[in-house]
């Protein structure tokens, strides 16, 4: 088959993508460099600078979403590594458990951490039984609570990838190190951790790009009162509303989440080398 | 450099002995194979020795010391998978490096050790390659270089050599004999592979279900055979019954063949035909039926002409190359 037959077979999807998928885009991120009767400008852009709430609301998403990515790595390395231990059958259970939130509706989930988190829910109520709290500590409605909504929900897109790199480690190179006299310590942060590191990279990389767009759990567990990126784009597009400087945020975001997102595949490539 | 003595070892999963009491003493320089078919618990043994696994019952001295409790990290022992098990993360040196960085050597007394036990694997120039841009031969000689280069008390290699080609295998067979000379270091091989295990080392254990068949040299194992296994699992044994009743083995190299009716002149040469001839090169190996439908195997020479499938022909032996087995 020749190249130019090959294109024909594809064709009918590009046209698709191009036109359902990356011309809204490219006008939605035009419509900030647009201004109706005079032409190119800059000032949507301008007026988020003067603004500084805008700013504020995106160094506010970097802060939480970097906190919920460092919570998933600080649950989901430990959790990967254990399962990795388990038998077949304590395997299969383990992803079942990872996985089932999955097929639950994010909606459920999140409207579920408002049962468990509330001020008469079972964390709260367990807190005041042992003691460790005279009044019901408030998860909802502030950041902890969007950090935790969002650490669980994100949990399996880091503890997947790095589950299956770590049953990828053969267990005689582990072996090897012992016989070579490494003890346990020097075994996990020498052999171990660094056959890791590029999953981690990579999930934490996904669980940060994703919670930089989250809308769902900050709007509920935040109850509109932590601002984050997709909350303030909600706003600007169905209450206000200002489409120009929605599109000249969300451009923003696009060129932060790439420039992350670059600055990744670089440290990658230099790992590998 | 030790002495590895163990003593009524044995290792049990359940009900199934992977290794029943194991006797064994390899004595200081030595170089002695463990040598069985796959499941006869030679890695499983290998695996106790290098403190991979703890034996059921039985000790483990290296150099007089009573290891049967230590950890893998606590014996100094360089063990070479047939796998490799190199780090893929590192450099070639710095795989070379890392029992050195462990045991707290580092700067230019490590490197220098690194490299020359690269040198010594002739692997020199390597040394900023990764394990993945390297061939098996490289890989297995690096996985030799990191093994010896903290100098262990004992060498185990557990199948060091059955992932590779067969010409490659023969090179590295050579070079590995040779290093071990060199360093002097107390070897211990495990291997499926009789002929390895006969061209390499000065003595050799058979092992079969768990249980030790013989320890010998090799050339006494393969003329003496204490048994039935272990005279089928070296080489290849005709077995034929001697006058007292009991069985004796003949190796095909030391059976004679002559023209049908020709005999030795001693009148005890046996009619048989031809079944199928193999050329080896230098040997032809001769499948035999003899009248009585046994079957003989017959190695000769080739100089040139050889009997053909379906010829008649007339099969001796000495009765001194008959070794009587249980």
């Amino acid at each position: 088959m020749t190249r130019s037959t090959g294109f024909s077979f594809i064709a009918p999807l590009l046209v698709l993508m191009v036109v359902a998928f990356n011309a809204p885009i490219v006008y939605m991120l035009g419509l900030a460099f647009w201004e109706k009767g005079r032409g190119f400008t800059l000032e949507h852009y301008e007026g988020l600078v003067e603004a500084p709430v805008y700013l504020r609301v995106l160094g506010n998403t970097m802060r939480i979403a970097l906190i919920a990515t460092l919570a998933n790595i600080v649950i989901g390395y430990p959790l990967a590594h254990w399962m990795r231990g388990l038998g077949s059958r304590g395997r299969m259970i383990a992803i079942a458990l990872v996985v089932l939130p999955f097929w639950v509706s994010i909606l459920v989930r999140t409207y579920a951490w408002i049962v468990v988190l509330g001020n008469g829910g079972i964390v709260n109520r367990a807190l005041q039984w042992s003691g460790l709290t005279d009044s019901p500590v408030s998860f909802l409605y502030n950041e902890l609570g969007v950090t935790i909504g969002m650490a669980n929900v994100l949990l399996p897109f880091l503890v997947l990838p790095l589950f299956a790199a770590m049953l990828r480690i053969d267990d005689r190179l582990l072996q090897a190190a012992a016989s070579l006299g490494a003890p346990p310590r020097t075994i996990f942060w020498k052999v171990y951790f660094p056959l890791t590191l590029p999953a981690l990279a990579a999930g934490s990389l996904l669980v940060f790009i994703l919670c930089l767009g989250f809308y769902v759990t900050p709007a509920i567990l935040g109850g509109g009162r932590v601002p984050m990126i997709s909350n303030l784009l909600d706003t600007l597009i169905n209450q206000i509303p200002r489409w120009e400087q929605a599109s000249a945020i969300s451009t923003i975001l696009l060129i932060v989440t790439l420039a992350i997102f670059a600055a990744y595949r670089r440290l990658d490539r230099k790992a590998s080398a | 450099m030790s002495d590895i003595r163990l003593e009524g070892v044995t290792k049990r999963y359940g009900t199934f002995a992977a290794a029943d009491s194991v006797d064994l003493s390899v004595t200081q320089g030595e170089f002695v194979t463990i040598l069985g078919p796959s499941g006869s618990g030679k890695t499983t043994l290998l695996s106790l020795i290098a403190g991979l696994n703890r034996p059921t019952s039985g000790r483990i001295f290296i150099g007089g010391r009573d290891v049967t409790n230590a950890t893998a990290q606590e014996r100094n022992i360089g063990l070479v998978f047939q796998s490799y098990a190199l780090f893929p993360h590192m450099t070639v040196l710095q795989n070379v490096l890392f029992p050195l960085g462990v045991r707290k050597i580092g700067g230019a007394e490590a490197d220098r050790l690194a490299r020359d036990a690269l040198k010594l694997v002739r692997l020199d120039g390597f040394e900023n390659r990764r394990p993945s841009q390297l061939s098996g031969g490289q890989q297995q000689r690096v996985a030799l270089a990191r093994a010896v280069v903290f100098k262990p008390d004992i060498l185990l290699l557990d199948e060091p050599l059955g992932a590779l080609d067969r010409k490659l295998r023969e090179e590295l067979q050579v070079e590995l004999k040779q290093l071990q000379r060199t360093l002097g270091v107390t070897t211990l091989l495990v291997t499926h592979d009789q002929e390895e295990a006969l061209s390499l080392s000065d003595r050799i254990m058979v092992l079969d279900k768990g249980r030790t068949q013989q320890i010998a040299a090799p050339t006494e194992a393969y003329l003496r055979p204490a048994n039935r296994f272990v005279a089928e699992f070296l080489g290849i044994a005709n077995f034929v019954s001697l006058p007292d009743g009991r069985q004796g083995v003949v190796r095909p190299e030391r059976v004679r063949l002559a023209g049908a009716g020709q005999g030795q002149g001693q009148g005890q040469g046996q009619a048989a035909r031809v079944v199928e001839a193999i050329y080896l090169g230098q040997m032809v190996r001769y499948h035999l039926a003899l009248d009585d439908n046994r079957s003989v195997v017959a190695a000769v020479p080739f100089l040139g002409a050889a009997h053909a499938p379906g010829e008649r022909i007339s099969v001796s032996w000495e009765s001194a190359d008959v070794w009587p087995v249980t």
